[in-house]
């Protein structure tokens, strides 16, 4: 076989490569699919255990949880082409204490191939001032100050030996939506092109990420809980944040 | 204009009858509230009413709304210095007046509540006021005759959830208005004021209503008025974390001020008396106290005994009989 014959076989293998695949991707742009979002609790590698494990932050001190809850939302997903989907009211609450939580179906999603996710840790700035809300921003869910309106981001609650406030008690609440102390962060991450996130109406696919809770304590600013055991809002809540930007989410696989 | 009001007196015999609405009055800015996806309603109204005086959603079923927002104190609470709230518990701060909400932007004597609708979590779940929590009153709710119905009437669902426990409330304060006081007949050109309520509205101009502007008679915003030198309730700056707001509270109505003693956030001054003596001799200078009373290198406001009853006499005439006896705001 010469190098002549063997571009021509290599050619249509190609093309029948291709248009095979062609054939899978005939996507109707005006169908709509769902996927699922999965968000899998750890702290720093090992599974999050409400109440009954023992974890080490970056400092070295001890600790363990008992809640863990945090708001995703204004979910946005980018296509192959650039062209970016925002999910319409995507406001989602995980709450650790509620398996079923952690599994989040978005419906309505245009057909399409998504190569990048992004989301708001926490609730827009317009929300927190917004009048009464319901469903995943129902006051009564707990995430909400009432004394200075706003919602909680990310609630984080337990206890560590090493902490100075009565009943050795670790408090987290993270929040707050004005400068210098703005708690909002964004966090994206790219899919695998060979892999993208493929909306198709007849199709369920599902995101993984892994969520850390040990990522709140570390990164920017390493956290002894012995000088920091107790913020809600405030500077104190900005280091937290600062830390967990980089390392609260972090992108698993799809299956498609 | 003229013929609304008229028309309120009607609706006092008649509350149920008469359709509940919201009127900007004439003298007034635009509202900030525009009942925006909760449109003001009778059904709606009367719901929030119920709300407002019914003690069963406080921890010990002894404590409403209404029993520390007193409609006869222009609903703050006559006589309290600071809320007296379930299992005799005493918060920290004296309970506002409600009325002209619709106008702020802002809530609580610090600001920390941002939008009217949400204003009623915090007495609602606060230990020391109605010590409940949202998920114990909207399943109390939905589990007593009558609100699934009154709620199915004013919502469209006989299931109940926060918003709509929480919007009901706000057409009730929210339609709370108070414009109709002999100083806004004056100045509506329906009557006079007598002499000496001309002569305190004269040195009220001059003297108190940089912040206490018409006709709202606030500018909504906070600053420290010199009570003490160092405040042991840290005010605004609870909710900014700024040094430069310790001590700052927000500059509260006149409207109704008569009947609504005490005074100040922590309800220290009883009379007006001693809170025209305060602006004269008692401010207190500390690092935030406001421009405005540390003129020329002098504390206060300097008044002669025969200045402050004619600005009282002034004061007097915010008092708005028609909102304080208004049956449409009353428990029934």
């Amino acid at each position: 076989m010469n190098i002549k014959n063997i571009s021509i076989a290599l050619f249509a293998v190609l093309t029948i490569v291709f248009t095979s695949c062609k054939k899978d991707e005939t996507i109707n742009t005006a169908e709509k699919g769902t996927f699922t979002l999965e968000f899998e609790n750890q702290v720093n590698g090992t599974p999050l255990l409400l109440n009954t494990q023992n974890y080490t932050n970056a400092n070295g001190d001890s600790f363990n949880i008992s809640t863990f809850k945090y708001y995703v939302s204004n979910i946005k997903l980018t296509k192959t082409d650039g062209s970016v989907y925002a999910i319409p009211e995507s406001y989602i609450l995980m709450d650790a204490a509620k398996p079923s939580s952690l599994l989040n179906n978005l419906k309505d999603i245009p057909t399409g191939d998504y190569t990048k996710i992004s989301f708001t840790i926490g609730v827009d700035k317009e929300r927190n001032l917004a009048g009464a809300q319901t469903g995943a921003l129902d006051p009564a869910l707990g995430m909400f100050w009432t004394w200075n309106s706003g919602y909680i981001f990310v609630k984080f609650e337990g206890t560590s030996p090493q902490s100075t406030a009565t009943d050795k008690s670790l408090t987290f609440h993270i929040g707050g939506i004005v400068d210098p102390n703005n708690t909002i962060r964004t966090y994206s991450s790219d899919f695998s092109t060979g892999n993208p996130l493929r909306i198709r109406a007849d199709k369920k696919p599902q995101v993984h990420f892994i969520v850390n809770a040990g990522s709140l304590f570390k990164g920017k600013q390493t956290i002894s809980f012995a000088n920091l055991n107790f913020t809600m809002g405030g500077a104190n809540s900005v280091i937290v944040a600062d830390n967990y930007v980089n390392g609260l989410f972090e992108f698993e696989h799809i299956h498609n | 204009m003229g013929m609304l009001y008229a028309c309120s007196k009607t609706e006092i015999v008649k509350p149920q009858t008469e359709e509940i609405r919201f009127v900007v009055p004439t003298n007034f800015p635009d509202a900030v509230y525009k009942f925006n996806g909760n449109i003001l309603t009778n059904n709606g109204f009367a719901l929030g009413k119920k709300l407002f005086y019914d003690a069963r959603l406080s921890a010990d079923k002894s404590i409403s709304c209404g029993s520390c927002h007193q409609q006869f104190a222009g609903f703050a609470n006559l006589d309290h210095k600071v809320s007296h709230g379930v299992n005799n518990c005493l918060g920290k701060r004296n309970a506002p007046v409600l009325f002209n909400l619709a106008w702020q932007r802002e809530f609580f004597w610090d600001g920390g509540a941002k939008n009217l609708e949400i204003v009623p979590i915090n007495a609602i779940t606060d230990v020391c006021e109605m010590g409940s929590d949202l998920n114990t009153i909207v399943t109390f709710l939905n589990n007593t005759a009558p609100y699934p119905s009154l709620f199915k009437d004013a919502f469209g669902s006989a299931t109940i959830n926060s918003q709509n426990l929480l919007r009901a409330l706000t057409q009730f304060t929210a339609a709370m208005v108070s414009a109709n006081s002999k100083y806004d007949k004056v100045i509506r050109k329906e009557t006079v004021f007598t002499t000496e309520e001309q002569q305190g509205y004269q040195l009220f101009k001059d003297k108190c209503a940089n912040c206490h502007t018409e006709p709202l008679f606030t500018n909504l915003n906070y600053i420290n008025n010199g009570l003490d030198l160092n405040s042991v309730d840290e005010g605004r700056k609870t909710i900014t974390g700024l040094a430069t707001d310790k001590g700052k509270f927000r500059i509260p109505t006149l409207r109704n001020i008569e009947l609504s003693s005490p005074y100040m956030h922590d309800g220290r001054f009883n009379t007006l008396e001693k809170v025209l003596e305060h602006y004269n001799t008692g401010v207190q200078q500390n690092e935030n106290l406001d421009v405005s009373l540390s003129k020329n290198s002098q504390l206060g406001i300097t008044l002669s005994n025969t200045q402050k009853q004619q600005i009282i006499s002034f004061l007097k005439t915010l008092t708005d009989d028609e909102f304080i006896k208004n049956k449409i705001f009353s428990e029934n």
